[in-house]
C-alpha cells in the first residue's frame, strides 16, 4: 500500500527492538483511511514539536454524560481523517482477563467503525478505542452492549474502577479484589455514566501492600489488602532460602518495624508489630504467606498535581473486613462511599478533588462529618504544633458573654 | 446517527462479568494459590494448594496497538492457551497456560512476531505512559515516542533481570500525569515553561470567567475587563505552567515548541514494602523536546540507571538507594546540576528542607 504522507521522523521510531507504535499505526491504516491522516498529523507534530489536537468538545451517546473523550484536529482541512477522532472508553473486565473470542469481537467493531487503533489499556483501566467519528458512536455503543460491554467513566464522574489480578492468580491477595471491583462498578453505574460530581473520583483495589494498581498514588479511594493474624511460616522452606541467601541482610534487617529475627529456632515474627509491608513475603514467597484473616486498609485522597499539588492517600479505615461485607453485597462499603460523596457534594467546590477538600476543611472535621472516629493508625505521629483549635471551654455559671 | 427513539435501548449493563473469561485452572483454584516461582524474566508458575499449576508468559506491548496486533495475540492464545490471556496494569500481555510443554513453542512464535519476552522480576518494567501528540490537547511532549526510544535503549533490561530491584519508569506528557508518574523510580514528565498566551476574544466567547480564575492553583489569573466586558489578566510571575487554565478555557493556549520539554524525577514508589510509598523527586528540571528519539532524555535515564545499578544493594529500589547514599552524592555521581529549581518553594514545600544537623560530610 502506498503511503499517503512521507513520515521520515516517525519512520525513525520503527527502528529498534521494542515493538513500535508507528508500525502499529501503519498496520491500522490498512484497515482505516482516517488512520493515514493520523500519521500525517503526528509527523507534523514531530516536526513542529507540538500537538495538533483542539481543545475539548462534548460528544456522547444518548443517556450518557461520559465515557467518550471528544477529540478534534486543529488542522481538519489538511487531515480530514482526524477531523473527529474521539476515544471510546470501554469498561474492562476485572483483572484484565479475556478470551480470544471476546477480544476479536471488540476489535471487529473498532476495525469496521473506527481507526483500528486501541490502547490496551488506558491508565485508568479502560480499553480505549481510538479514532471514532461522532456518527459512529451510537452504532459502536449498541454493538458493545449487545455482548455485555459498557462505557467507562470520564469527566466529573466516578471513573472506571480497576483492580489487580488478586485471588485469580496471586497468592498474596488478602481479599477478593476482582469481585468487589466488579460489584462496586455495577452498583455505581449511574455515578459513572452521568457526571454530577465536583470533579473525578477514582477507586482502585489492590490485594496487598505491593499495590500493583498504584492505588495509593492515583485513586481518591484506595483499597489495599492486609491481614489481622499471623504471617504463615513454613520453617523448612525458610531454611531452604537461608542456604541460598543471607536472611539477616536481605530479609530481617530490612523489616521496617524490626519485628523479625532468624536464629537457631528458625524465623520468629512479632506479628503484633508487623505493619504488613510485604517485604519478607516478597523475598521468600515459598516460605511465607500472609495470614488467613484477610481484609483491607481503606485510604483516601490521593491525586495527581491538578489543582493544588500531588497527594498520596492516607489511612481512613485501618481494617475493613471485606469478606464479611461481601455477604451483604458490600453495603457497608457503599454506605461509606455515600457519606464521603455527600460531604464532597455539600462542601466541595468545582474541580476540587476530595483530598483537597479535606485539606481545606481539616481532617478532623471531615472524620466527624462522615462518622468515623479519629484513630492513631491514621497519623504517623500526633501533632507537634500547639495551635490547637479547642472547640469548647467551661464557663462559670452565670458568666456574662 | 441511527434512530433509537421508540426502540428499547439497553444501557448501564456495566463491565462484563470476569468469570466468563477465567481459565478453568484459575476458576478451580481461585483464592487458593500457595506460591509462585519466577522461572525466567518472561515466565512464572503459580502453584495452588491442590497442586495445580498455571504458567504465565509475559510479553511487552507498546500499548497503542492495531486490530492486527490483538488478532495476533488471539491466534497465539487459540493455539496454546485455549484462548485465555490477560493484560497487566503496566501494558504487558500475559498468556495463561496449564500445559508446560506449550511454553516453548509459544515463546518461539512470540519471537517470530518480534515481540519482547520479559518484564518479570528485577527488570525495567514496561513504561506506563500517556497519550501525547497522538491524542491529547495539553501535551508538552510525546508519550509514545519517548517511551519507544527509551525501551529500545533499555531493551536488555526488560528481557533480562540484572538490576538490584525492579525499576518502574513512567512518562506523562503534562502535569495532569494521567499515568501517576509522581510515584515512579524514574519519571519523565512533559512540562510547559512559558505562561499561557491570552486570546481575549476567545476568552470572552468560549470561557466562563469565574471558573477560569478558579482553575489556577497560584491565583495568577485575575479578573479584568476588555472592551468593556469581563475578561482576565495574568500575573506571569505567579504562573507555574500547569496548563490547568487551558483545560478550562481554550482562550489560554500554553503549548510552545520553543519552551516545552520534559523534566526527570527519581526515587518514588507505590509499594509499601520496607519503606513507605513516596513521590518521585526532581533530578533534571528541563530537557528540550528532541524528536524523534529524544537522545538527551534517553541519556539522562541511562545515567540514573547505570549509577543505580553500580551503587545499589540487592533489593534496594532507586529511592532507597538514594536515601542511603544521600542526595548530594546522587547529584555528584550522576553529574546532574543541583539548582534552585530543586528546592521546593510551593505550598508545604518547606517540609522537604533538612531540619537537622545530620549532614553527610
Ligand atoms: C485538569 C485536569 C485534567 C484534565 C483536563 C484531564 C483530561 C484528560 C483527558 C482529555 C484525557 C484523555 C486523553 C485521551 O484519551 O486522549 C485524560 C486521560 C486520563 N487522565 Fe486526565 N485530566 C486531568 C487530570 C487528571 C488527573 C489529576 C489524573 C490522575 C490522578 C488523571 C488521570 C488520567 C488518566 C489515568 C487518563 C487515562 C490516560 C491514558 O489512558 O493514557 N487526569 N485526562
Ligand atoms: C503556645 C505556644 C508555646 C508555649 C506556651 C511555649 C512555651 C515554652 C516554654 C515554657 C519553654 C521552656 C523554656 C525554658 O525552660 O527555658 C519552651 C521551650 C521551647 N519551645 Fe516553646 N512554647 C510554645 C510554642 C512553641 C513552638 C510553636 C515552638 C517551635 C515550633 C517551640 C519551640 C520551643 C523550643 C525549641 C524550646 C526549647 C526546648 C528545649 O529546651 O529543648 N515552642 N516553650
Ligand atoms: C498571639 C497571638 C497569635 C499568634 C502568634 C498567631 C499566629 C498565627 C499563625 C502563625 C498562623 C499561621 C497561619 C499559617 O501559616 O497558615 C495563624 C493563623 C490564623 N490565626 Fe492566628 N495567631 C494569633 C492570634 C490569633 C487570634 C487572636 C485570632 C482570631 C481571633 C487568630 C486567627 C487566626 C486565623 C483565622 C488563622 C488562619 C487559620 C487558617 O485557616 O489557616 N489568630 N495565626
Ligand atoms: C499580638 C501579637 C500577634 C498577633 C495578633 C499575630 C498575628 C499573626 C497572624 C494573624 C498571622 C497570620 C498569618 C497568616 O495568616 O499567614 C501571624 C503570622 C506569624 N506571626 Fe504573628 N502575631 C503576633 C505576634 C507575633 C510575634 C511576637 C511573633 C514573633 C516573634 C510572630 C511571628 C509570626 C510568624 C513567624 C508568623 C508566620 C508568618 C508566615 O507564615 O509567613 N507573631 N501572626
Ligand atoms: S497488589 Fe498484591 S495481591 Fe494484587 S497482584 Fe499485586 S502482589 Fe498480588
Ligand atoms: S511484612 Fe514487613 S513488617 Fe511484616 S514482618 Fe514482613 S518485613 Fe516485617
Ligand atoms: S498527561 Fe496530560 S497531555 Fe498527557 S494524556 Fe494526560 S492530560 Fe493529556
Ligand atoms: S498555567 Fe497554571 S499556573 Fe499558569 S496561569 Fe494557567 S492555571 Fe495558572
Amino acid at each position: 500500500m502506498s503511503k499517503k504522507y512521507q513520515t521520515p521522523l516517525l519512520d525513525e521510531l520503527k527502528k529498534g527492538k521494542w515493538p513500535s507504535f508507528v508500525t502499529e499505526i501503519e498496520r491500522a491504516a490498512e484497515k482505516s483511511e482516517m488512520t493515514d491522516d493520523l500519521l500525517g498529523q503526528v509527523e507534523q507534530s514531530y516536526k513542529e514539536r507540538m500537538g495538533h489536537w483542539k481543545h475539548g468538545g462534548m460528544v456522547g451517546v444518548k443517556g450518557y454524560g461520559g465515557g467518550i473523550v471528544g477529540r478534534f484536529s486543529d488542522l481538519p482541512e489538511k487531515y480530514p481523517g482526524v477531523k473527529e477522532f474521539h476515544t471510546i472508553r470501554i469498561n474492562q473486565p476485572s483483572g484484565f482477563f479475556y478470551t480470544s473470542d471476546i477480544l476479536r469481537k471488540i476489535v471487529d467493531i473498532g476495525d469496521k467503525h473506527a481507526s483500528s487503533l486501541y490502547n490496551f489499556h488506558g491508565s485508568t483501566g479502560d480499553i480505549q478505542m481510538l479514532g471514532v467519528k461522532t456518527s459512529e458512536l451510537e452504532t459502536i455503543f449498541q454493538q458493545l452492549v449487545s455482548f455485555g460491554f459498557d462505557l467507562g467513566g470520564s469527566g466529573s464522574a466516578l471513573r472506571t474502577p480497576s483492580c489487580c489480578v488478586g485471588m485469580a492468580r496471586c497468592e498474596f491477595a488478602n481479599y477478593d479484589a476482582m469481585n468487589i471491583c466488579y460489584n462496586i462498578t455495577q452498583a455505581f453505574q449511574d455515578e459513572m455514566h452521568r457526571p454530577i460530581f465536583n470533579y473525578k473520583f477514582k477507586f482502585k483495589f489492590s490485594g496487598c501492600g505491593n499495590d500493583c494498581t498504584a492505588s495509593i498514588a492515583r485513586a481518591d479511594l484506595s483499597v489495599i489488602g492486609t491481614w489481622k493474624d499471623n504471617i504463615r511460616i513454613d520453617q523448612d522452606m525458610v531454611k531452604e532460602y537461608a542456604k541460598k541467601m543471607n536472611l539477616h541482610k536481605y530479609v530481617t534487617s530490612k523489616c521496617p518495624t524490626k519485628c523479625m529475627s532468624y536464629g537457631e529456632t528458625g524465623l520468629k515474627i512479632d506479628d503484633s508489630n508487623c505493619s504488613k509491608c510485604m517485604h519478607c513475603i516478597n523475598v521468600m514467597p515459598k516460605a511465607l504467606r500472609p495470614g488467613v484473616k484477610g481484609g483491607a486498609t481503606i485510604l483516601l485522597g490521593s491525586k495527581a498535581p491538578m489543582v493544588s499539588g500531588p497527594r498520596l492517600s492516607m489511612v481512613l479505615v485501618p481494617f475493613y473486613d471485606v469478606a464479611e461485607d461481601a455477604k451483604n453485597g458490600y453495603q457497608w462499603f457503599r454506605d461509606l462511599i455515600g457519606k464521603i460523596w455527600e460531604f464532597w457534594d455539600e462542601y466541595g467546590v468545582s474541580r476540587e478533588r476530595v483530598g483537597e477538600l479535606i485539606q481545606r476543611v481539616g481532617i478532623g472535621n471531615f472524620l466527624e462529618a462522615i462518622g468515623l472516629e479519629p484513630l492513631p493508625e491514621m497519623v504517623s505521629s500526633p501533632r507537634g504544633n500547639p495551635f490547637v483549635l479547642y472547640e469548647d471551654y467551661v464557663e462559670v455559671d452565670g458568666e456574662q458573654g | 446517527m441511527p434512530d433509537v427513539s421508540g426502540t428499547k435501548r439497553i444501557t448501564d449493563v456495566g463491565p462484563h462479568d470476569y468469570h466468563d473469561f477465567l481459565h478453568p485452572v484459575i476458576k478451580n483454584n481461585y483464592g487458593k494459590w500457595k506460591y509462585h516461582e519466577i522461572l525466567s524474566p518472561a515466565h512464572m508458575v503459580h502453584v495452588s494448594e491442590a497442586g495445580d499449576k498455571i504458567y504465565s508468559v509475559r510479553v511487552g506491548s507498546p500499548r497503542l496497538v492495531s486490530g492486527f496486533f490483538i488478532r495476533d495475540l488471539c491466534d497465539l492464545a487459540d493455539k496454546y492457551t485455549g484462548g485465555y490471556l490477560r493484560f497487566t496494569t503496566r501494558n504487558n500481555v500475559e498468556f495463561l497456560l496449564d500445559k508446560e510443554e506449550n511454553i516453548e513453542p509459544l515463546m518461539n512464535d512470540i519471537k517470530k512476531l518480534n515481540l519482547p519476552l520479559g518484564g518479570i522480576g528485577n527488570v525495567v518494567a514496561n513504561i506506563v505512559h500517556t497519550q501525547g501528540w497522538i491524542h491529547c490537547h495539553t501535551a508538552a511532549s510525546d508519550a509514545s515516542g519517548v517511551t519507544k526510544a527509551l525501551m529500545d535503549d533499555l531493551y536488555e533490561y526488560y528481557i533480562d533481570a540484572k538490576l538490584p530491584a525492579k525499576v518502574r519508569i513512567a512518562f506523562a506528557c503534562c502535569l495532569n500525569m494521567c499515568g501517576a508518574v509522581h510515584c515512579s523510580d524514574i519519571a519523565v514528565l512533559g512540562i510547559h515553561r512559558r505562561p499561557p498566551k491570552l486570546v481575549p476574544d476567545k476568552i470572552i466567547n468560549l470561557c466562563e470567567i469565574p471558573s477560569t480564575i478558579a482553575s489556577c492553583p497560584t491565583n495568577a489569573i485575575r479578573p479584568d475587563t476588555y472592551n468593556g466586558k469581563p475578561n482576565v489578566k495574568l500575573i506571569e510571575e505567579a504562573c507555574v505552567f500547569c496548563g490547568n487554565c487551558f483545560t478550562v478555557c481554550s482562550g489560554m493556549p500554553i503549548s510552545d515548541p520553543l519552551n516545552d520539554g520534559v523534566s526527570i524525577w527519581v526515587g518514588g514508589k507505590v509499594s509499601n514494602a520496607r519503606t513507605k510509598p513516596s513521590f518521585s523527586k526532581l533530578a533534571v528540571p528541563y530537557l528540550e523536546n528532541d524528536p524523534p528519539r529524544w537522545p538527551k532524555v534517553v541519556e539522562a535515564v541511562k545515567t540514573i540507571l547505570d549509577a543505580y545499578k553500580n551503587g545499589a544493594e540487592k533489593g534496594e529500589r532507586v529511592g532507597e538507594w538514594i536515601e542511603r547514599i544521600g542526595w548530594p552524592k546522587f547529584f555528584n555521581i550522576t553529574g546532574f546540576k543541583f539548582t534552585k529549581y530543586h528546592i521546593d518553594d510551593f505550598r508545604l514545600g518547606e517540609a522537604t528542607m533538612n531540619y537537622s544537623a545530620q549532614v553527610r560530610q
